[in-house]
Order: C-alpha cells, then sequence, then structure tokens
C-alpha cells in the first residue's frame, strides 16, 4: 500500500476566515465538524462570483450569463459525479442536502414500490433524516419497519443483519459512518448481502463523504446520499446519486418548472433525468460552492483526509481516557472503524454543561442527541457530548478540549 | 470556566432541595425539553385556601435544569396559586444569577414552565369542580 502523506492542519487554517476571529483571546477550537464543516474562503469567493457577476437562472436564459451560470451549475453537478465515481452526471440529482435526498427516494422510489406488508431494513444507529421519511412511508403503505442493533461497542451486529435480511426486504437503507458514533459500518459486505437477498440499498453517506474517498460503483449501492455543508461546502447544497435506470423509472418528487417536458391544463409530460427530479430554481450558488469545495478537497486527497483523521481518533482515544479519567467513550475503540467522531460523557457533568463550559474555552462540542434519538436510548443515555474533525482539527484542539473537560470535571466533581 | 457556574448552583444541582415524591400530590405535572433529554416531575400540595403546602420534584438533566427546579420549589413553597401565577421568567434567571446564553434558555426555564401547566390544570379541575 502506498505511502499517504499527512496533511498539514496547521498551514490548512490560512484558508478559513474563521481562524482569523479572536474568541476570548484564543481561536477557536471548532470540534463540530459531523454537525457542519468550516468553509475554506474559495468556497464563498465562487458562490460570490456567480452572485455578482452572472448570477442568471439556469436552463432558461438564451443570452451570456445564462449560458455561464447553466454551465457553472453543471460542472458542479460534474464535480460531485466525478468525486464519487459515478459513471454519469445525470446521475446525480442536486438537492439542498442528505435530508432532502432521502425524503425523495421515499417520495418517489418508495410509494411506487413499497407495497402493504414490505420490509424495509434500517439500523438503530441511523440519523432521523434515514429514520423518519421511512416511517412516514411505512404508515402509509402498512409496511414493516425492522432494524439491525448494534452492540456495546457500537458495531452493527452482523448475524442480526443476516436474519433480517430473511424476510426478503424491498430495501435496505443504512448510514456508512455513524454520526452518532464514528463507527464506520462494513458497507461494502452489507450492500452485497442486502443483494443477494434482493433488496436495493441507500447508503447515507453524510458522515462518509466529506471524510473519506467513496466510490459509488466500488460500492455497488443503488443510491446513495449526501450533504455539501460537512464537506467545507455551504447549507443548501447537496446530492442524491442513484443508478440511472432506477432514477429513470421513478415518477416525479416535487412538481414546477423545469421538471417538465410539456404542459397541458389536465396533464403534463416530465423532463429526463436529473432534471425531473429538480423542479423550480435550484440553489445555483450552493451547488457552485459545493463544486468549489469538491475541488479544493481534491487538492488535498481523500486519502489523506482520512489518515490524518484517524490518526486524530487514535490521539483523541489515547489521551482522552488519560486525563479525563471520568470520562465514557462511545462507539469503537480503533481507529481502524471509527471516523473522525469522538461522543462521550462525563460522569458528573451534563453534556449541555460540558458544552457551556467548554465554550467558555473556545472549544465548540455538539451536546444532546446528535439527531439519534433511538441510538441514544441504546445507549442508556439522555444526551451526549460529541468531538468531530475534519483537515483543520490538530493535536492541539484534542488537547484543549482534555484540559477543558479536565477542568469541567474537576468543577463538578461530588466533595468526597 | 469557573465563574460561569457559581457553587450555589453546583450545590443545588448536587443536592437539590426538595427532590422526592409526594405521595399525594394535589397536582402533578411532567415537563421534558425533548431537545436536550431534561426532565422534571413536579408535584404541589395544594391546602383548600390555594397554597402550596407541599412541593417536591424528580428529574434529570444538565445543571441548569436541576438547578433552577430545585431553586423554583423552594421559592413557591408557602405561597398562594395567585401568588404563584404571578413567577415570570425574570424571576428564574434572577434565582440562577448567572448568564443564561440562548441556547440554554429552555434548560432554565423548564422548571417555570411545568409549574405554569401544573398550576393550569389545578385552576381547570376548581373550575370543573364548581361547575
Amino acid at each position: 500500500m502506498a505511502i499517504v502523506r499527512l496533511l498539514d492542519p496547521v498551514a490548512l487554517r490560512a484558508d478559513f476566515e474563521i481562524y482569523e476571529r479572536d474568541f476570548r483571546g484564543r481561536r477557536l477550537a471548532y470540534l463540530d465538524s459531523a454537525a457542519t464543516s468550516l468553509k475554506p474562503r474559495v468556497v464563498a469567493q465562487a458562490m460570490a462570483g456567480y452572485l455578482n457577476r452572472y448570477s442568471a437562472n439556469v436552463h432558461r436564459g438564451i443570452y451570456e450569463i445564462g449560458e455561464e451560470a447553466t454551465a457553472a451549475y453543471e460542472a458542479a453537478r460534474a464535480r460531485i459525479a466525478a468525486f464519487i465515481g459515478a459513471a454519469d452526471p445525470h446521475e446525480i440529482v442536486m438537492v439542498r442536502n442528505a435530508t432532502e435526498a432521502i425524503n425523495l427516494v421515499a417520495y418517489a422510489w418508495g410509494r411506487k414500490n413499497i407495497r402493504q406488508a414490505d420490509t424495509i431494513v434500517l439500523t438503530e444507529m441511523e440519523h432521523h433524516s434515514n429514520l423518519i421519511p421511512w416511517q412516514l412511508l411505512a404508515q402509509e403503505k402498512d409496511a414493516d419497519l425492522e432494524f439491525v442493533p448494534f452492540d456495546d461497542e457500537g458495531r452493527l451486529l452482523q448475524d442480526s443483519y443476516e436474519v433480517l435480511l430473511r424476510t426478503e426486504p424491498k430495501l435496505v437503507a443504512f448510514t456508512a459512518v455513524s454520526n452518532g458514533m464514528g463507527t464506520i459500518n462494513p458497507t461494502v459486505d452489507m450492500i452485497r448481502r442486502a443483494h443477494e437477498a434482493g433488496a436495493l440499498v441507500l447508503v447515507d453517506a453524510a458522515q462518509a463523504v466529506p471524510h473519506e474517498p467513496v466510490n459509488v460503483q466500488q460500492l455497488g449501492c443503488d443510491f446513495l446520499v449526501f450533504s455539501g455543508h460537512k464537506m467545507l461546502g455551504p447549507p443548501g447544497s447537496g446530492a442524491l446519486w442513484a443508478r440511472r435506470e432506477i432514477l429513470e423509472e421513478m415518477p416525479p418528487f416535487m412538481g414546477g418548472g423545469e421538471m417538465i417536458r410539456e404542459v397541458k391544463l389536465r396533464h403534463s409530460t416530465f423532463n429526463e433525468v436529473p432534471y425531473r427530479f429538480e423542479a423550480g430554481t435550484p440553489d445555483v450558488s450552493a451547488a457552485i460552492g459545493l463544486g468549489a469545495a469538491i475541488d479544493y478537497l481534491n487538492e488535498i486527497g481523500m486519502e489523506r483526509v482520512r489518515a490524518h483523521e484517524k490518526e486524530l481518533v487514535d490521539y483523541a482515544l489515547a489521551v482522552l481516557p488519560e486525563r479525563v479519567p471520568t470520562i465514557r467513550i462511545h462507539g469503537p475503540m480503533t481507529s481502524a472503524d471509527r471516523a473522525g467522531i469522538v461522543t462521550f460523557n462525563l460522569a458528573d457533568a451534563h453534556p449541555h454543561d460540558v458544552a457551556t463550559l467548554l465554550d467558555r474555552e473556545a472549544v465548540a462540542v455538539r451536546a444532546g442527541h446528535h439527531c439519534t434519538m433511538p441510538l441514544h436510548q441504546r445507549l442508556g443515555e439522555e444526551a451526549s457530548a460529541r468531538a468531530s474533525f475534519h483537515i483543520y482539527t490538530d493535536h492541539e484542539d484534542i488537547d484543549r478540549l482534555a484540559e477543558a473537560l479536565n477542568k469541567v470535571e474537576r468543577l463538578f466533581a461530588r466533595p468526597a | 470556566m469557573d465563574d460561569l457556574y457559581r457553587d450555589e448552583i453546583l450545590e443545588h444541582y448536587r443536592n437539590p432541595h426538595n427532590f422526592g415524591i409526594l405521595e399525594e400530590p394535589t397536582t402533578a405535572k411532567e415537563g421534558a425539553n425533548p431537545l436536550c433529554g431534561d426532565r422534571i416531575t413536579l408535584m404541589l400540595g395544594i391546602s383548600d385556601d390555594g397554597t402550596v403546602q407541599d412541593v417536591a420534584f424528580t428529574g434529570r438533566g444538565c445543571a441548569i435544569s436541576q438547578a433552577s427546579a430545585s431553586m423554583l420549589t423552594d421559592e413557591i413553597k408557602g405561597k398562594s396559586l395567585d401568588e404563584i401565577a404571578h413567577l415570570g421568567r425574570q424571576d428564574v434567571l434572577d434565582n440562577l444569577g448567572i448568564e443564561i446564553s440562548p441556547a440554554r434558555m429552555k434548560c432554565a426555564m423548564l422548571s417555570l414552565e411545568t409549574l405554569r401547566e401544573a398550576v393550569k390544570d389545578r385552576v381547570a379541575w376548581q373550575a370543573e369542580d364548581e361547575g
């Protein structure tokens, strides 16, 4: 295997204006990239370029800036397609975020293909965005939802998965990486087994695409979704990838302009894919911003992003228990199957108090259930705190986290 | 960081006042912040003349929500429902005496909101009784 040269987070910070800000006399230790990443200047610059210089609508204007806007928008689609190894840019549907992508599949594919008593297999670690759309569909169709449980280290129980596959589900939908625990699931193997059982597979890659190389053809899945704002891009950008023959068979999602071919008063015919699923004027600037973010990530290289975060996980898993004696870390304790997400509880301090007190030290972590209430029920925690990484994270961030947690711990320690 | 959570709040959090259950409460109400996971159950023993004679709560959650409940239950004990009806958000903030950021306001106000719901039930129950 080739050696991957580690990236230099401190040098990369020069590309992020937020590091020029002063937070109580220090730079921000931003440890909430699983919620949303920071954005490099080039992203805002690309968006401003469109908004200031050629802000025409796409696929409409028969004039110079209209053609520029369309070209930039379609170039962003092509970058997204290439970034995840899609064979054809027309397999990319531009959406606002992963949530919209899953809702699109549940509505357009699901309502056509899921019938009464059909089974959809999910997991107990899904983000609400990969749970609620299927609940709504199952309620409407009187279909069944089944859930793959996970063990005490946050790994999906593959034997249980095997048993659930014997119910011959129509669809298996699961996250490639748990936003709640950082678990990297055995995606390729789970997809292969689902296909052997006759199911289609949707992969929620919201925590995967921003942090590691993802190739839909190597994965072999049928649907894959992700958000732009977690991968250095702007909010309002994201993508649904689906195999073309599946998209071709899917009825529209939302109705309106752009998604039509010919409109009569009482009926219409619909545009080709992916435009059939992109009703109305899209967020052109967000798409262009995501294209710029992808260029930026490609320049670094996704293997290096993953290697960097893996090294940070090793460091965090080593120093946090050592320096913060009452910490309980959830999820896998090995970096090989853990993404740059460390979720934890302190023995005596509630996660909300932890986050509030860390904020005083300019350390930003997430506290709450991270849109994974069933996962937290399984963990037996009302809430947890979560530190998550990206290219600009370094050891110093984790040192500051450990130091601040140690202070919180001492503040809350019960008198002996 | 030490100045944010003053000792009094940590003391109320560690050893909350009026923490427990009333065996025969006149009214009991559960309140929760689903987003945070904070929850409390507030129990009131209200005398015929409308005075809160006994009060207790159980719950779990962050220091702000639990200290706020501890302080509020101290405050309402012995007060009439009329007096309680006048308790507002500023009273809760005054009790806590620390800076509460907008994101934590729900934690601070959980006990007051639960109390208002509990008292609302009681008033409604009296109205039914009179009818």
